[in-house]
């Protein structure tokens, strides 16, 4: 698998991996926020948001309709609405695209759920790799703590309840979540992630995410080249300088 | 019952294809080549003769037939969407209603199956190797049928029925000319290319369905009796 880099795209791709609570949006949030206000071309993209397919995955999750082999497939389309829409075209036309989850989410999740490997790789592989994929590591634990203290009532799928895993959602959760993170760790090297030490401060992580990105691609070649344009009705206000006058010839044109 | 089913590549999880018993039939061709009639006929040939049948067919799945359909026709579907989309409604009927009818001793007579998908999908320029994994999800069927008719057939039997092409069997997202009956026929030769070029790797009998409906009836009755005797 190739990057975008590798397939000659003008735009680069950086994507945030980890476990529900590892502080991967948080992290990339600040990195878009720092991205815009120094004037590059910047797009977000955040998995299973695609409005094509959103609603029929709700319903799925909702009615508990979903096997390892739909919930893959449904997440994968999704993943190709984003993929053709959106991400080839902004990266044509020289963007800098952040991710929120990537192919290894699907990589990591659907294999736990006893989907096969070389299926779900097979599926996604129409996709170029990132051209910076960081893989946010928390113990645990901490990621655990952080998802059931703010959310006390955990989701059918997202608690892997569907494995029969425990009875107890919480219980389900823990090892779900566990094994999601030994895939991630087993392809870690393959894909090469950049491992950031989630249990450090937001701050300290978000230096250290700028810095590599800043590392990695240089970014002066994706600002734009003038501020964005005007929307037009503001355009022509400022424009406006004798109104009447104006007006009549526009009657006359 | 004879030869046990298998799954053409890796299947779905935990589910052993050697209990799946019944038999799984399946009737591919264009609209307008009479598979939706013969279908029909079958089901009640079968069930007079006391065999239980389940049908399945294509965008009928509980999960994403309407937001399929909503995205044909708002037109917005590039084709890898398209083809995973497709394999998402296929895959749900497959784990909700054809796997379940197998393993009960069914037939399964399906409306169209992966074949269809895939010619679609290749004729849109998708890499049939790609598409051989995505699919290696479905079970052999025991016997498939595709009922061959010529383009030139094909158009006039469609508009007699409903005085109009339809847009995608058209294969108007292909942009193959913007005149709706050449772009029809032009889309039709692709798709029986594609068949051609699939029975080479999947085994399935050519039908000519230019003939009329009893003698093609004729015809799957006596497969499918032979079938069955095994």
């Amino acid at each position: 698998m190739k990057t975008f880099a590798e397939s000659q795209f003008p735009g680069r791709l950086v994507a945030v991996e980890g476990l529900d609570g590892s502080g991967k949006s948080t992290q990339i949030y600040l990195l878009k926020r720092w991205l815009e206000a120094e004037g590059t071309k910047v797009y977000f993209s955040e998995w299973n948001s695609s409005e094509l397919v959103k609603s029929a995955t709700s319903k799925g999750k909702k009615r508990e309709l979903l096997t390892p082999t739909t919930f893959s497939l449904i997440h994968a389309t999704d993943f190709a609405d984003r993929y053709e829409r959106h991400l080839v075209p902004l990266l044509r036309a020289g963007y800098i695209v952040l991710c929120d989850r990537y192919v290894f989410t699907a990589f990591a999740r659907d294999v736990t759920r006893g989907c096969p490997p070389d299926w779900v790789r097979g599926n996604y592989s129409f996709a170029c790799v990132p051209d910076l994929t960081m893989f946010f590591k928390a113990d645990l634990d901490v990621s655990l703590n952080r998802i059931l203290e703010g959310r006390p009532k955990l989701k059918f799928f997202e608690a892997g309840m569907d494995l029969r895993l425990s009875n107890d959602p919480y219980e389900s959760f823990k090892i779900f979540q566990g094994r999601i993170l030994d895939q991630y760790l087993a392809m870690s090297k393959e894909f090469k992630f950049v491992i950031i030490d989630a249990n450090e401060p937001v701050e300290k992580q978000q230096v250290i995410v700028r810095k590599l990105v800043s590392d990695r691609i240089d970014l002066d070649q994706f600002k734009r080249r003038s501020p964005l344009p005007l929307p037009p009705a503001l355009r022509r206000e400022r424009e406006y300088v004798e109104p009447e006058e104006e007006k009549d010839e526009d009657k006359t044109a | 019952m004879s030869k046990p089913h298998r799954f053409y590549g890796h299947g779905i999880p935990r589910v052993n294809s050697e209990e799946l018993g019944g038999k799984l039939i399946v009737v591919e061709g264009a609209d307008g080549s009479g598979r939706s009639t013969q279908i029909a006929e079958l089901v009640t040939w079968l069930e007079t003769s006391g065999r239980a049948t389940v049908q399945v067919g294509l965008k009928r799945s509980t999960l994403v037939s309407e937001e399929l359909e909503r995205a044909q026709q708002g037109n917005v579907l590039s084709r890898t969407t398209l083809a995973l989309f497709y394999a998402t409604d296929f895959a749900d009927q497959l784990e909700n209603l054809i796997l379940p009818a197998l393993k009960s001793g069914f037939i399964v007579l399906a409306d169209r199956y992966i074949y269809t998908l895939m010619a679609r999908d290749m004729v849109r320029g998708m890499n049939e190797a790609w598409l051989k994994n995505l699919y290696g999800i479905a079970p052999e069927p025991d016997a498939v049928f595709y009922l061959s008719v010529e383009p030139q057939e094909l158009v006039q039997r469609n508009l007699a029925k409903t005085a109009t092409l339809d847009y995608w069997e058209s294969g108007m997202d292909l942009g193959l000319s913007r005149d709706m009956f050449d772009s029809f026929l032009k889309y039709q030769t692709a798709m029986g290319e594609s068949f051609r070029k699939l029975q080479k790797s999947y085994d399935f009998e050519i039908i000519d369905a230019n003939r009329s409906v009893l003698s093609v009836t004729k015809e799957l009755r006596k497969k499918i009796s032979a079938l069955l005797a095994d």
